[in-house]
């Protein structure tokens, strides 16, 4: 690899001389071998131990370790730290050779794919990883790109091909690609065996969509661009066979430039933590400094006059030094702060958590048979915080399908809103229909039966004035590709009224016309534009009659019509305005007859306009401009943009759960504004819709702030007569902006084109870019390059410090779904790119309430509850080594038996704590999406934070306390039964280290909200671990075998016989746990969070469901509805108080219903055996669940 | 079917494990639990701080510092001399009958049996009788594991070393004349350090073991020869020898010396009376500011004398009760807005 990158580095421009592999290898390109492995058998073990020591913590206790081997500081045995650190390498290993065995298989499979390669005039099978550059190879059909190619010849007419881009850009249309023209007429093998051109050209790079380059061929220059290069990774289509120069190979292909190392996200949770270790390091150094003056002073005071019994070390010697040395030994007892077990305990639950998003059920889409899928195991928590969601319009929002649904013909309309009456049956009528389509009104098909010329011309339109292509596989089984799908739903539903196209050459079209085979010979194509947003067609029909068929939005298209069509054209408004109300997507049809001479005159002009040099653009538009008048209005089509399933309801609920949705989209801002309003982000109720499409820096800067003022002046409007005073003030006060703006009340929105967006995103302007799109409740970013989506991004990231998350489904998605904390793709028609670089994904929009309301709130609920008492566990359990110092002389002397120590983090408490974090709910799931507010603590980062974190280690400080102090005071006077004294070392270890065991694991029964059998089965499993263990170390087997290893021997058994010991550690625990427990129960009760309301009006619930149900009778529904009654009312208020819950109640309780419908469903069977139903009843259940 | 079966393959189990729907208790801290609760507890602390009290109470405890700092004190002279076995006497009066059976301990203040580098500084394979730790004793044991003269030391070692070397008889003055009280030296160590850990080689006769090595450097005498009334009691199975090796958690303890001799006028323990003690001084500790003690106790089910639990749980006890009223009154004032 090395040899690779400095080669590349050096590289400044590529030679290539085809068939030339002796030439070409003086340079030593890449082969086209790949390889994404990180490691092989022989460099496993060290390059992953390197890898893994890079890691601050792993070096952290190999450093310790390193401490603990030297005699004079060593206070634990080495193999207390070896034995976590093993394991937690070990774990990581095994992950990662499974990760890098996948990842060879995929290599092994991609480099032994076969090609055909030309070699020395012959066509011979290669592998993959043995084409070189220079190759000249074959491709055919639905084959993949093995390297990037420069295209020489096709089988197809002019030398070009059709290939799909699918796996690099994520777009399923083809492309067309097109050789150079002289290379185009080699053809055959031979003659491709005798060229030698040589390709000068760029040196690999990672853009897509750009390639310079010179071909030289027999004292020829020839420029090559994108358009001649086929990329590897593409797929040939439609494409018998064609022939390529490898220009760049394996590593050098822009596919592979582009799959470099995603950018590692971390989480706000991982952050903290890295600094709250940060700090516990300073904690320790701390403490050891604290306890290295302990004991500096000791020796000279006490260990200095204590030498006849215990001589000071020959190399000591000197109290100065001793303290130096205990400062070492106390960083090594005190570790356990920091214990190892942290990050591999944090990965394991999020990997738990990640295993749950994949494994439910209500995230898997039976349609396209795709599950959730958590791609990356390591953000889950975060998916609780999310503030901001940066959505991406077609196929997240929609479906990126569009269906024929209404139009207007002359005046009059078709197609019915509901659809309840039947779908229309094509097949009788026409053999050549596409049985997906839809359509509900069979006037339509009456009148094209009966042959009305205004239906038959407005079909026919649709027929002809397209640049879809077509494929016939066999008679009759037609597949249209086409460059937008709004084009393809006009052409099939014309096919399904009777007017198919079938086939088009560059100079005709095939239609079959109500069973009719007509050929029109395609005289001009007058294609589509941004800005004459209009297309269309000029042709001959058989009997020689010329027409000109356009189609258009309606704004360009009724203002060029004949003056005669003016009472059609009003009623056709009418009807353009209604389905644009409904969101649908509009075009209006028009023709224009034109004569012989007509004709003649313009396609001189049109050769002219298109023959010219400068200006050719303008030209040909005034061309076209000339001859798009005086149309006849046909009508007017209506096409449904299909909003996914529950898009509305997630975006309601996601924003009662005070989520921010944006919308980016690279649509037009028509199109955008209408899924706007038909997903329910902007609606009619709004305040006001503020729409910014200025050019320039000035005019963006003035609309925004116009929209600010508007803003200002409307709250206060609102919210009293202050608005009124100001009102004459000319300027709003410009300081005390971000102030104000935070305090908007109204329902604002924000449209902004592409090219404002730029301007708004510059320096000096997206400060108040950002204040005014977050006042606003709904923000749509129309036209937005993939580049502008990242920066938007990327700007509330840093401005909002806010968790962010971006979903889409394309690869245009992929920059924001990179640069947000969270990506997620959409696994839809749109290719898989954005898939890949994505951290979650699944296959419907919908999905996301319950990754972020369900899961991401239990993932950060767990995660911050194991934190507190990860860190609480480990705080309580070292800082009894502190207190202990002051009483030994501050000599690092433990308290607890090293296999104590050994043992506790990842033995005696790991399990609990794991299970805690894995399977801790406080409320259900449904709960969770019928309470959105239930979110806001992550968002607020409630659970875990500095605060937080004092907390628990205050708490875990005062139980070592205890669990020092209790047994001290116990102890030292006290006697075993037969007059033993209790106070000797062992029988204190142990002691200490059983009140230990117990209070922590009393602390997570009190903490564990959620007891599946798991955490029974982990808590008590690991509390009698712990005795069976100590029994098993104090025993005298172990003993005789390793008499040097097991000082314990007897002292379990001699320690827990003693009534006093019990009753010393039950003091202790009760000292420990009964504040804690006052204090919970009083916080619950005095200020309670929503969840412990919900949590607590459930099991109300549950208990009360219990008493049979037959005894209530009548009364049953009385009673409930009393409760139902007062349950309502408590949570009406909660959820309408918040600032965002301008969702209708009504839609709310219809969803919140809709999702629990089957709950209702068997609760009414169940009432149906018991109790005559009630209305009352009914709604009570309703308002209950 | 083909299509079924591939839908079956992608589309999660339906189980309440993956489904996060396992049964589970999900416990709440109501107030029907926690209050009722935290009078329960607090009542039984209260009843076990009350038993405790008492039964602490019935102990009977005499301590008698015999370290000899003050001028006056009858140890004062053996205290400020080196000599060897120094001769002091401590009297003391019992005004009614020393319940029985009667514990003798020695005391020690402000001696840091618990310093890491002390704890270590021993061989266990030497102590198990490993006759190859006899010869080179463990590195451990440093400086104490060989003489100035690169001999082997036996028991090598601070702990060793530092044993306490003070002897007591007790007498008992009755009408003018003086009878030894007899104590009982035998079983006063753990059962699991006489059986189990410690062990003499097995050389007979004992004194063998120890050829080629040294004594430590603070004993009078080598370690067969520690008792010479009991040759069972010899070498590292030594009472005396095993109560000092299980050394102390704290700096300041008691180490069980002897019991009273449960026979003849003392089956019922120390009747009244006056007693002297015989003290051979040996163990200095004025050096470092440590003192020395006798203590005579006796037992009950729970050990020695001991006032802290018999306080704390009533402390602790009597909060619980309070709390309980506080939350009683808190609940009652706030309770859940759907309670009924």
């Amino acid at each position: 690899m090395t040899h690779l990158v400095c080669c590349v580095s050096a590289e400044e421009e590529r030679r290539v001389r085809a068939n030339d592999r002796e030439y070409n290898e003086k340079f030593q390109y890449a082969s086209n071998c790949i390889m994404t492995s990180k490691y092989n058998i022989i460099t496993f073990l060290p390059v992953n131990l390197f890898e893994q020591f890079q890691e601050v913590a792993n070096t952290y206790f190999l450093f310790l370790l390193i401490l603990q081997l030297i005699p004079q500081i060593s206070s634990l045995s080495w193999f207390t730290t070896i034995v976590p650190l093993a394991l937690v390498l070990s774990i990581t290993a095994v992950k990662d050779a499974t990760d890098d065995y996948f990842r060879h298989k995929s290599d092994n499979q991609v480099n032994n794919r076969q090609s055909q390669v030309l070699i020395r005039g012959s066509l011979q099978n290669e592998k993959w990883m043995n084409v070189r550059v220079g190759d000249i190879i074959k491709l055919e059909n639905n084959q993949f790109v093995a390297a990037d190619l420069l295209l020489l010849s096709s089988t197809e007419p002019h030398g070009l091909c059709y290939i799909e881009t699918a796996e690099l850009d994520g777009e399923t249309n083809m492309k067309v690609r097109q050789s150079v023209s002289v290379t185009s007429e080699l053809g055959d093998p031979n003659n491709l065996a005798s060229f030698d051109g040589e390709v000068v050209c760029e040196p690999p790079n990672n853009k897509l969509d750009r390639f310079s380059g010179t071909l030289y061929w027999r004292e020829k220059k020839y420029s090559l661009t994108n358009q001649n290069m086929l990329l590897r990774g593409c797929v040939l289509r439609n494409t018998e066979a064609c022939y390529g120069l490898v220009i760049f190979a394996g590593p050098d292909t822009k596919l592979m430039q582009n799959s470099g190392r995603t950018k590692f996200k971390r989480t706000s949770i991982d952050r903290l933590m890295n600094t709250l270790v940060l700090w516990i390091f300073g904690f320790l150094v701390c403490m050891g400094m604290i306890l290295a003056v302990g004991n500096a002073g000791w020796e000279k005071e006490v260990g200095s006059l204590f030498q006849s019994y215990l001589a000071w070390d020959t190399p000591v010697n000197n109290f100065l030094f001793s303290a130096f040395l205990s400062f070492w030994s106390y960083v090594i007892i005190l570790n356990t702060v920091v214990p190892i077990s942290l990050y591999v305990s944090v990965e394991v639950i999020r990997l738990g958590h990640s295993y749950f998003i994949n494994w439910d059920q209500q995230m898997f889409c039976s349609q396209c048979n795709t599950a959730a899928e958590a791609r990356t195991t390591t953000l889950n928590e975060e998916l609780g915080q999310v503030e901001y969601i940066f959505s991406d319009k077609t196929g997240t929002l929609t479906q990126n399908i569009m269906t024929f649904n209404k139009c207007s013909i002359n005046g009059q309309s078709y197609g019915k809103d509901t659809h309840n009456t039947c779908r229309l049956d094509f097949s009788l009528f026409n053999p050549l229909a596409d049985p997906d389509f839809c359509f509900y009104d069979d006037k339509l098909l009456e009148s094209v039966k009966v042959g009305d010329s205004c239906t038959h011309e407005f079909f026919r339109l649709l027929s002809l004035c397209h640049t879809v292509m077509s494929e016939e596989k066999s008679e009759g089984e037609l597949v249209y590709k086409a460059q937008s799908p709004d084009e393809g739903a006009l052409v099939t539903a014309a096919r399904n009224f009777g007017f198919v196209f079938r086939s088009r050459t560059p100079g005709t079209i095939t239609t079959t016309e109500m069973g009719r085979t007509v050929t029109y010979s395609l005289l001009a194509i007058l294609d589509f534009n941004n800005i004459r947003k209009r297309m269309s067609v000029i042709v001959r029909n058989p009997e020689g009659r010329i027409r000109l068929y356009c189609k258009g939005a309606d704004t360009v298209l009724l203002e060029r019509l004949h003056p005669c069509n003016q009472e059609v054209m009003s009623i056709t408004s009418d009807h353009l305005n209604e389905y644009a109300a409904d969101g649908l997507r509009t075009l209006a049809l028009a023709y224009r007859d034109l004569s012989e001479d007509e004709w003649e005159a313009w396609s001189e002009s049109h050769r002219f306009a298109d023959k010219a040099t400068d200006c050719r653009e303008d030209r040909l538009a005034a061309a076209y401009e000339e001859v798009e008048q005086n149309m006849m209005l046909l009508g007017a089509t209506a096409i449904e943009d299909k909003l996914q399933e529950g898009v509305p309801e997630t975006i309601a609920v996601l924003s009662l759960a005070n989520i921010k949705i944006w919308v980016l989209t690279g649509d037009k801002q028509e199109t955008a504004v209408n899924i706007g309003y038909s997903c329910k982000m902007l609606t009619d109720d709004m305040t006001e819709v503020f729409i910014i499409s200025g050019h320039t820096v000035q005019s963006v800067r003035q609309e925004l702030r116009r929209a600010r003022e508007r803003m200002i002046e409307l709250s206060r409007g609102s919210g009293g007569g202050v608005g009124k005073q100001l009102h004459g003030s000319p300027l709003p006060p410009p300081l005390p902006l971000s102030n104000l703006m935070d305090n908007i009340s109204g329902e604002f929105a924000l449209v902004i084109n592409g090219h404002s967006l730029a301007h708004a995103l510059e320096a000096d302007m997206e400060a108040e870019f950002v204040s005014t799109a977050c006042a606003c409740k709904a923000v749509i970013c129309c036209r937005v390059t993939p580049l502008q989506k990242a920066q938007v991004v990327e700007l509330i990231k840093k401005r909002k410090k806010a968790v962010t998350l971006a979903i889409g489904d394309g690869a245009n998605d992929i920059s924001m779904i990179k640069s947000a904390h969270i990506g997620v793709g959409i696994s839809g028609q749109e290719g898989i790119q954005a898939v890949l670089a994505s951290d979650y994904s699944f296959s419907q929009f919908r999905f996301l309430q319950r990754l972020l309301l369900v899961h991401g709130r239990w993932s950060y609920l767990r995660m911050c509850r194991f934190l507190c008492y990860f860190f609480y566990k480990n705080f309580a359990f070292t800082m009894v080594h502190f207190w202990f110092g002051f009483f030994c002389g501050f000599s690092a002397q433990t308290v607890y038996d090293q296999y104590f120590i050994t043992l506790f983090n990842i033995v005696y408490t790991s399990l609990p704590v794991l299970a805690m974090g894995i399977f801790d709910q406080d409320v259900p799931d449904h709960r969770s999406l019928e309470y959105p507010k239930l979110y806001e603590p992550g968002q607020l980062n409630l659970l875990f934070n500095k605060r937080e974190f004092f907390i628990c280690i205050a708490q875990g400080i005062y139980t070592s306390v205890v669990l020092f102090f209790v047994p001290y005071a116990v102890l030292s006077n006290a006697t075993q039964s037969n007059g033993v004294p209790l106070a000797d070392y062992q029988t204190f270890a142990v002691t200490t280290a059983t009140a230990l065991v117990i209070v922590v694991s009393v602390q997570i029964v009190l903490d564990t909200g959620f007891w599946t059998v798991f955490n029974h089965v982990f808590v008590w499993g690991s509390l009698g671990s712990y005795f069976i263990i100590m029994f098993a170390l104090h025993s005298q087997t172990l003993f005789r075998i390793f008499p040097n290893q097991f000082h314990f021997v007897g002292s379990a058994q001699s320690t827990l016989l003693q009534p006093v010991v019990w009753l010393t550690i039950a003091l202790a625990t009760a000292i420990c746990i009964v504040p804690v427990l006052a204090f919970r129960f009083l916080k619950l009760d005095l200020k309670p969070q929503l969840s412990d309301t919900v949590r607590y009006t459930q099991l109300v619930r549950q208990k009360r469901r219990k008493p049979p149900e037959g005894r209530l009778g009548a009364r049953g529904g009385s009673r409930r509805s009393g409760y139902a009654f007062a349950h309502q009312e408590g949570f009406g208020e909660l959820i309408t108080s918040g600032k965002n819950m301008r969702l209708s109640s009504l839609a709310l309780a219809s969803f919140a219903s809709r999702h629990s419908s089957s709950w209702i469903d068997t609760l009414r069977r169940k009432k149906h055996t018991h109790t005559p139903p009630s209305t009352s009843g009914e709604s009570t259940y309703r308002l209950m669940t | 079917m083909v299509k079924q079966e591939s839908e079956s393959a992608n589309r999660p189990d339906n189980t309440a494990f993956t489904q996060q729907r396992l049964p589970a208790w999900q416990p709440i801290l109501s107030a029907g639990i926690v209050i009722p609760g935290f009078v329960l507890i607090g009542l039984a602390f209260i009843g076990i701080g009350v038993a405790l009290l008492v039964t602490s109470r019935s102990i009977q405890v005499l301590e008698l510092d015999y370290t000899g700092d003050s001028n006056g004190s009858p140890c004062s002279s053996c205290s400020q001399s080196d000599i060897a076995n120094c001769k002091c006497s401590l009297n003391f009066t019992l005004t009614t009958l020393f319940q029985g059976p009667v514990f003798f301990y020695y005391g020690l203040s402000n001696y840091f049996q618990n310093y890491r580098r002390y704890g270590a500084s021993k061989d266990d394979n030497q102590l198990y009788g490993d006759l190859s730790s006899f010869t080179s004793p463990s590195s451990s044991c440093s400086p104490y594991n060989y003489d100035s003269s690169k001999k082997p030391i036996v028991p090598c070692g601070s702990i060793a070393n530092s044993m306490f070397n003070d002897t007591f008889t007790l007498t008992r003055t009755v009408s003018g004349t003086t009878n030894n009280v007899t104590l009982d030296g035998k079983g006063i160590a753990w059962w699991t350090d006489y059986n189990i850990k410690y062990r003499n080689p097995s050389v007979t006769p004992l004194k063998n073991a120890f050829n080629g090595t040294v004594k430590p450097i603070n004993w009078a005498k080598p370690a067969y020869e520690l008792d010479a009334s009991d040759r069972s009691n010899n070498g590292f199975v030594n009472q005396d020898f095993l109560v000092w090796m299980r050394r102390a958690a704290l700096p300041n303890f008691r180490k069980l010396y002897r019991r009273i001799d449960a026979s003849g006028d003392y089956q019922k323990g120390l009747p009244a009376g006056n007693y002297t003690i015989d003290i051979t001084y040996n163990y200095p500790v004025r050096a470092f500011n440590g003192a020395k003690k006798i203590v005579f106790s006796n037992v009950s089910w729970m050990g020695g004398s001991n006032e802290f639990l018999g306080i704390a749980y009533l402390v602790i006890g009597s909060l619980c009760v309070v709390m309980s009223v506080v939350m009683l009154i808190v609940y009652a004032k706030f309770k859940f807005p759907d309670e009924e």
